[in-house]
């Protein structure tokens, strides 16, 4: 491992289980998703000092700060960290200059508020430095709290739900200046969140956790469009998840087939999982081709699939659409077309239609 | 207006204040943040002087204070004097009556800093001490002025407990509530109301300073 980077292993059985390693280099964005009460805070919280787990331990850079084989606990105040709380956490009292000079302790007094004001303006919020925080908007606060973490030289970033208090508008703006400010600070940041497509924007790598273990990680694309199992694709927003069986693989023609309600879907070969053996699988909205009524398009020949409008929800330019397959147990396929795609073609409730399944965007998954 | 009393009820609940001060501050945050086995009969004790008739408690601390008892033997080798009857003994009274009402202001004070303001405190860098006198302390002085005024009030009203401890001593334990009841056992009612008119008017002040920074403290305790 880079020896820049944060480097941990933390176990507990109680309050709750956890039991993961995480591994973040310099300079390098991890993002920690999952539902609530899948130990993504604690793990922030565990690496700050805040909380002590059973076992483990946390080496960033060429420090240790948690090894409870060798009784080792450094506390907060000597780790060096910046930690940006879900709800900023500002001391109340204190303008926004007072804040983060509050972090500067470490340096000489007559450096601190010239320090302060650079912070402040490095986060664009030159000339509200006399404010307290109640006098702020949730941008603001957001931004202070982004400056008293940096103020304290950290070692490490760790931002817990950071842009889950702020509007749509204020979140891009803010996600747009996270991203900017990566290019200057060369230390391992955690972020925790509940947003995916956030995780997805921003991180170099996700981190999938359930139950206090890591499911998956990787990069966002990659979880995303190739989840390990059936419960990580529920959780990246996967809802096109089935069962089937491997049926066999043809090296020759580079495809795999599986059974799957009595048909036999084509996909690239995958020759991971044995003929016979039982898979989940997923495929993305994207790889999904709504067939024309009123001439046949390209695709149309790949794993084409037909069914029973079920619901057809219009949100805007875009239609949400459920098809009811034909035959065997009741099984729905989820996709998105546009509104305007789906008025061209008659798509109401109780009509027939019909999608391709692109081979591509077949994942196989494991069952366990 | 016996001003010898007041005078000594002023020095009185001066020092009861100087004492419950720090010791105010150590419990409140220790019971408003740490859980330990038996901290709700620690909470009771506190809380005692508070529903317990003051000739009651009057009583056990006239018992425990007494020539004959362990701390009255301890403090006589000590410094030569008995506890009961005299100024010191009724100082250690008054700081035990008046427990609850420093320690439970200044608990509801630090209970209403949000935990994760002490923890951003410490990701700052800060010290235990520091977050205390820089984060907290500044966040839960309405309740530290509360303890102060309730103390300070409470100390100058106080009769029961400072009767059956201190008796009615002229110059040494002979406070301004006791005087008053003196008066108007010596049909001195025109003294006795000029005296129960200043307890009443400091009274109010004081409690009415108090329900004003709670107020602030509402407005901070976000």
């Amino acid at each position: 491992m880079d020896d820049k980077g944060v480097k941990l292993r933390l176990c507990q059985h109680q309050p709750f289980p956890l039991d993961v390693e995480i591994e973040c280099r310099a300079g390098e964005l991890l993002a920690l998703v999952g539902p609530s009460g899948s130990g993504k805070s604690t793990i922030l919280r565990t690496i700050a000092g805040l909380h002590e787990p059973e076992s483990g331990f946390i080496h960033c850079e060429d420090e240790v700060w948690l090894d409870q084989q060798q009784s080792i606990n450094m506390p907060t105040q000597k780790r060096h960290i910046g930690f940006v709380f879900q709800d900023y956490a500002l001391f109340p009292h204190l303008t926004a200059l007072q804040n983060v000079t509050t972090a500067l302790g470490h340096l000489a007094v007559g450096l601190r508020t010239a320090i302060a004001h650079e912070l402040l303006e490095q986060v664009n919020l030159k000339g509200l430095e006399d404010r307290l925080p109640d006098n702020l908007s949730g941008g603001q606060r957001q931004r202070v709290a982004l400056a008293r973490a940096l103020a304290r030289q950290p070692k490490i970033l760790l931002l817990d739900e950071p842009f889950s208090a702020v509007d749509q508008v204020t979140r891009r703006k803010l996600q747009r200046e996270l991203v900017i400010l990566r290019r200057s600070i060369k230390i391992p940041i955690l972020l925790v969140t509940h947003d995916l497509n956030e995780a997805a924007m921003l991180a170099d790598r996700l981190y999938v956790l359930h139950k206090g273990q890591t499911l998956q990680n990787g990069k966002p694309a990659e979880v995303v469009r190739k989840p390990c199992n059936a419960l990580v694709a529920r959780l990246m927003g996967h809802n096109n998840i089935f069962s089937a069986t491997v049926e066999g693989h043809y090296p020759e023609q580079g495809i795999s087939r599986i059974s799957w309600r009595g048909l036999s879907l084509e996909l690239k070969l995958n020759q991971t999982f044995a003929v016979g053996s039982s898979v989940d699988w997923v495929i993305h909205p994207a790889h999904m081709i709504m067939h024309r009524r009123d001439r046949p398009s390209h695709g149309e020949r790949e794993n084409p699939v037909h069914g029973v409008v079920k619901e057809l929800l219009e949100l805007g330019e875009n239609s949400m659409v459920s098809l009811e397959l034909k035959g065997g147990d009741a099984a729905f396929l989820n996709f998105t077309v546009s509104s305007h795609s789906a008025r061209r073609n008659n798509l109401s409730t109780g009509a027939r239609a019909s999608v391709s399944l692109l081979a591509e965007g077949i994942h196989l998954m494991s069952q366990n | 207006m016996d001003t010898t009393a007041l005078a000594l009820s002023l020095n009185l609940a001066f020092w009861t204040c100087i004492i419950l001060f720090p010791l105010a501050i150590f419990f409140g945050r220790l019971l408003a943040w740490q859980h330990f086995p038996g901290k709700a009969l620690v909470e009771a004790l506190i809380a005692l002087p508070l529903v317990l008739p003051p000739t009651v408690l009057g009583f056990y601390l006239l018992i425990s204070m007494g020539a004959t008892s362990t701390l009255g033997q301890f403090y006589y080798s000590l410094t030569g004097h008995h506890l009961v009857f005299t100024f010191d003994g009724l100082l250690l009274a008054s700081v035990i009556f008046n427990l609850p009402f420093a320690i439970q202001p200044m608990q509801r004070a630090f209970e209403a800093i949000p935990t994760n303001i002490r923890e951003a405190a410490w990701c700052c860098g800060l010290s235990q001490f520091q977050a205390l006198w820089r984060i907290e302390f500044p966040l839960a002085w309405p309740g530290a002025v509360s303890a102060l005024a309730l103390t300070f009030a409470h100390t100058l009203g106080e009769f029961g407990v400072v009767l059956m401890v201190g008796g009615n001593i002229e110059g040494e334990t002979k406070t301004i509530a006791i005087s008053i009841y003196d008066r108007v056992q010596a049909f001195d009612n025109h003294t006795a109301g000029i005296m129960s008119a200043f307890l009443l008017v400091f009274s109010l002040v004081t409690i009415g300073l108090v329900y004003r920074l709670s107020y602030r403290r509402r407005r901070y305790g976000r």
